[in-house]
């Protein structure tokens, strides 16, 4: 490690930080450049979390949407039609609108919320907070990543609102589906947004994901070891990595969608017979683009994870009061599911008529990824064994986490042996699995991280009854809506359908469906309940009165309530030991600031 | 009018609860911090272990509610494989769960925050992790292996005595063509296809093969006789879902995919089986295709071999209907080499 160069760097960017504190009247302190483009971390990740709020409000929404169609297909309601106009005909939603809400709910689920959202606001609030550093090594950079990030949204938002309607082909946008204009009303316009949309989300990405990477292995304060560094940085970096690898994988496969649609290219096209008349591609393969998305596709999935499972570990040792258990295994077992993860893309495609001597591999390293996954599971459960566990919002998320991880991480195993996965692939059994190890999964992680750093953020508390009340709510709701889910994927009833009542092998699910679309419906106005808090907190919560509220170790808390740019007034703190101290020696925790003492044990 | 109701009476039970939990706030400070602290910590310790025990009647209730509703009795002898495996990983898987979900909740309850308890530092201990390595990875080598055995019985060749059926995926429906008296499938080319001229298929008539190939609403087959499909798609990707018999295929467009099985009753004898007048053994698309993808439905009727051989005979071959004025196909045409080559690449 260059420290010499760390140091010098930093010993600017806090020249910087005195002149702020100092209450000069810098050039910096103009609103644009404070809230607008600004280059402090905090007020990116600040960005990035709202931004992901109103997303996630909007791609909630969607749900509700079409799972009253779903649950109700034989009822109208007629303030559909004057929210959504022709597209919600008479009150009902069209098979066009239905199609076209499934699809931005996982797009903006999936890409705006939980990468977006959850990555870009804990990797910026904590990456340089919890390494000790002014900032992210290029500060410009970390801006253009959200403003990247702001124009995806913003061209995203626009599909919305075209004549023909956004994408509507599911979040996978396969093609011929997506490339052909006649094959659907969502693939004419719609898709070009999309695309541009992603294109322009992917440089957010990249730009974010380089940033992360260089500020944690070049700007550690001293004595930040690697091996002292929280499970939250673990988590972020090795999150960062897969981002970087396998989002450009995406991009050119949808460079090429782009050139098929527009270009008369057929990557992806062949033998295609429609609106009357046949196309001229020949000798394209549709399932090639299933390879390139599914490249990224599936360590997208541990993008989205990863860093809930950071927090997670995170806020489970400060909530328990004992150091994690197993440190270095969890550094291990994210670093195994890291790799495993550019090692498992085709269990996505074990039914397009890939070879089955090569699908046995894939069968084989994706199972391989529950050996991780369970040594972090018994490693989370054994540190809250014996501890002493204050119940925090941020503490019963995390115990929701783990045990929705558990749930949807089982199933992953049922999904992931190709014989099983014949009769279940595309059925209801992957939405209840999907939705509750990296929906449902992913959002405790993400609630954790906010109920816990929110003073951090704001310098104020939420409000904890508010909070309790969200977290049983959405637990018990979670379960119950995507519990039974898996009877209907049993019994092959497939995703994406519009309507069941035609079908003699599904229908008698119809029951189901309504009862769990009520409970949907239960659990968003709960999340409004949450988002209604978190503003309101923002700036009527309970005043933070001490640095350290939660008694933690880690350097974030040594920062000044209300820290400038720059994080720390004075000089950068020195780090002695690992982020774990809890109950060692009788002591209820000690600060990785503190040397280690003469008689103090070894851990 | 009742819609605005709604909303108002959401926003007023919104209003109730954030005063509720504003209130509650004050009382904590008046309490002491200290006094709140723990009795929240101790709802919510009752919460968790009341969560785990009716979670857990919830899951069984859940299962006794449902079991009914999946499918039962795999309705093909290789969707008999998939069934073991599946109820092998719900044992395993199982078992896993109820540990693993007891532990973390009964944790969390029992070592909740109380006046005097210390923390155990513990930070690691490696048999313990080597434990976990271990047993896991066991278990899934196991899984692994039953898998695969599964995976390449349902995935091999089809026998050689296999009926043939191919089934052609188009929004919103399925084209379903029999290769007719001589067993083989004629050629097709997606350029000829002309609904006018009644060639969904683009069959190509100058060769011989098609012209006993007949196409049909629905797919019949023979119990207990192994059937090979041949698909594909005419457009998008569509996907052959047979959720009775086990099987799925996707539809690709220029690539021909294959599955085959043996289904084991009839439609009738699965009437009886099933209590159901009404069951019938569905093609559900299961590949987003477009706004239809949800009716996308196509229906086998599995029959004896008597009651099939009287539904062919009565099938007209597609060259007849498109070539009205043509003399009916003759079985005995003659094929030249060259022809069955092109049809053994395009059927595989």
């Amino acid at each position: 490690m260059s420290n010499e160069a760390t140091l010098h760097s930093q010993q600017e960017v806090m020249h910087g930080a005195h002149d702020h504190h100092d209450h000069e009247h810098h050039h910096e302190d103009s609103f644009i450049s404070k809230y607008v483009f600004s280059m402090d971390h905090k007020m990116i990740a600040k960005q990035f979390l709202i931004t992901g709020i109103i997303w996630a409000i909007i791609g909630a929404f969607f749900s509700v949407l079409f799972r009253l169609q779903l649950g109700f297909p034989d009822a109208t309601f007629p303030w559909l039609e004057s929210i959504l106009g022709h597209w919600a005909k008479g009150g009902r939603i069209s098979p066009e609108a239905y199609y076209a809400l499934v699809t931005m709910h996982g797009t903006i689920l999936v890409f705006f919320v939980l990468t977006a959202g959850l990555s870009g606001t804990f990797s910026n609030l904590l990456i340089p907070l919890q390494i000790g550093a002014r900032d992210m090594a290029s500060p410009f950079m970390n801006c253009l990543s959200y403003w990247f990030f702001f124009l995806a949204s913003l061209v995203m938002m626009t599909s919305l609102f075209v004549q023909t309607g956004p994408a509507s082909g599911g979040w996978t946008m396969y093609p011929p589906l997506s490339a052909l204009g006649d094959a659907s009303i969502g693939s004419k316009i719609g898709v070009d947004l999309w695309l541009t949309s992603m294109a322009l989300f992917v440089v957010s990405q990249l730009l974010g994901g380089l940033n992360y990477i260089s500020t944690l292995l070049n700007m550690r304060t001293k004595g930040m070891a690697m091996t002292k560094m929280p499970l939250t940085i673990w988590s972020f970096f090795f999150t960062a990595v897969l981002g970087v690898l396998s989002f450009p994988v995406l991009l050119s496969g949808f460079i090429l969608l782009l050139m098929d649609r527009h270009a008369g290219t057929s990557f992806y096209l062949s033998d295609i017979f429609i609106a009357g008349k046949a196309l001229a591609n020949e000798g394209g393969s549709a399932i090639l683009y299933q390879h390139l998305f599914w490249f990224l596709g599936h360590p997208e999935v541990y993008i989205i994870i990863l860093p809930a499972m950071g927090m997670v570990s995170e806020v489970l040792a400060v909530s328990s009061r004992k150091p994690i258990f197993g440190y270095l295994a969890m550094i291990g077992s994210l670093f195994a599911i890291c790799i495993l993860a550019f090692l498992v893309w085709a269990h996505h495609m074990f039914v397009t008529g890939l070879n089955p001597f090569l699908g046995a591999f894939f069968v084989l390293l994706t199972l391989l990824i529950a050996v991780p996954s369970a040594i972090k599971v018994f490693n989370w459960i054994t540190t809250i064994w014996k501890g002493n566990i204050h119940f925090t919002p941020a503490s019963l998320f995390s115990i929701g986490f783990v045990s929705t991880f558990i749930s949807g991480g089982l199933t992953g195993i049922w999904l992931g042996n190709s014989s099983i996965d014949i009769h279940l692939h595309d059925t209801m059994f992957v939405i209840a699995h999907f939705h509750i190890v990296m929906g449902v999964s992913a959002f405790f992680g993400m609630f954790a991280g906010i109920y816990h750093w929110f003073p951090k953020l704001y310098g104020r508390f939420m409000n904890q009854t508010i909070g309790f009340i969200h977290f049983w709510v959405t637990m018990i709701g979670a379960y119950l809506i995507f519990w039974p889910m898996h009877y209907e994927g049993m019994a092959g009833m497939p995703r994406r359908y519009y309507d069941i009542s035609g079908w003699s092998s599904f229908k008698q699910f119809g029951g189901l469906n309504e009862f769990i679309s009520i409970v949907v419906i239960l659990v968003f106005a709960v999340q409004l309940l949450f988002v209604f808090n978190f503003f309101y907190s923002i700036f009527k919560g309970r005043k933070m009165t001490t640095q350290n509220p939660w008694n933690a170790t880690t350097l974030e808390w040594t920062t000044p309530i209300h820290a400038g740019h720059g994080n720390w007034p004075g000089e950068i703190p020195e780090v002695h030991r690992w982020a774990y101290d809890y109950s060692k020696d009788g002591r209820d925790f000690i600060p990785q600031t503190e040397p280690i003492g003469p008689n103090e044990s070894a851990h | 009018m009742s819609g605005f109701l709604a909303v108002l009476v959401i926003v007023l039970i919104f209003i109730v609860i954030f005063q509720i939990a504003k209130a509650s706030e004050y009382v904590s400070i008046l309490k002491g911090e200290k006094k709140a602290r723990e009795q929240s910590n101790r709802i919510n310790g009752f919460l968790l272990i009341a969560f785990l025990v009716l979670g857990l009647i919830g899951v069984y209730y859940c299962n006794d509610l449902l079991k009914g509703k999946i499918l039962g009795e795999s309705a093909s002898e290789q969707g008999e494989g998939v069934d073991t495996l599946i109820y092998v990983t719900l044992v395993i898987t199982g078992v896993v769960f109820v540990i693993t979900q007891v532990l973390l909740f009964w944790f969390a309850f029992k070592y909740q925050e109380k006046e005097g308890q210390k923390a155990f530092y513990f930070p690691h201990n490696n048999k313990l992790e080597v434990i976990w390595t271990v047993i896991p990875a066991i278990a899934l080598t196991v899984l692994v292996a039953f898998g695969l055995k599964h995976w390449f019985q349902l995935t091999s060749e089809a026998p050689k005595d296999a009926a043939v059926v191919e089934i052609t995926g188009k929004q919103f429906n399925w084209l379903i063509r029999y290769p007719g008296k001589d067993g083989q499938l004629g050629r097709r080319d997606f350029k000829k296809i002309d609904e006018a001229v009644s060639n969904p298929l683009g069959q190509d008539w100058d060769d011989q093969l098609n012209k006993d190939d007949f196409m049909t609403t629905e797919v019949h087959l023979v119990v207990r006789k192994p059937v090979k499909f041949i698909i594909g798609s005419r457009d998008v990707i569509h996907d052959v879902g047979l959720p009775q018999f086990r099987m799925k295929m996707d539809a690709v467009p220029g690539i021909p995919t294959t599955l085959w099985f043996t289904p084991k009753y009839t439609t009738k004898e699965m009437k009886v089986k099933t209590d159901n007048p009404d069951f019938t053994y569905e093609i559900s698309c299961d590949q987003m295709c477009g706004n239809g993808h949800y009716s996308m439905r196509g229906v086998i009727v599995v029959e004896t071999q008597a009651e099939y051989d009287a539904w062919v005979a009565k099938q007209l071959p597609q060259y007849g209907l498109a070539h009205p004025a043509a003399a009916p196909a003759s079985p005995d045409a003659p094929k030249a080499d060259s022809t069955q080559k092109a049809v053994a690449s395009n059927i595989k």
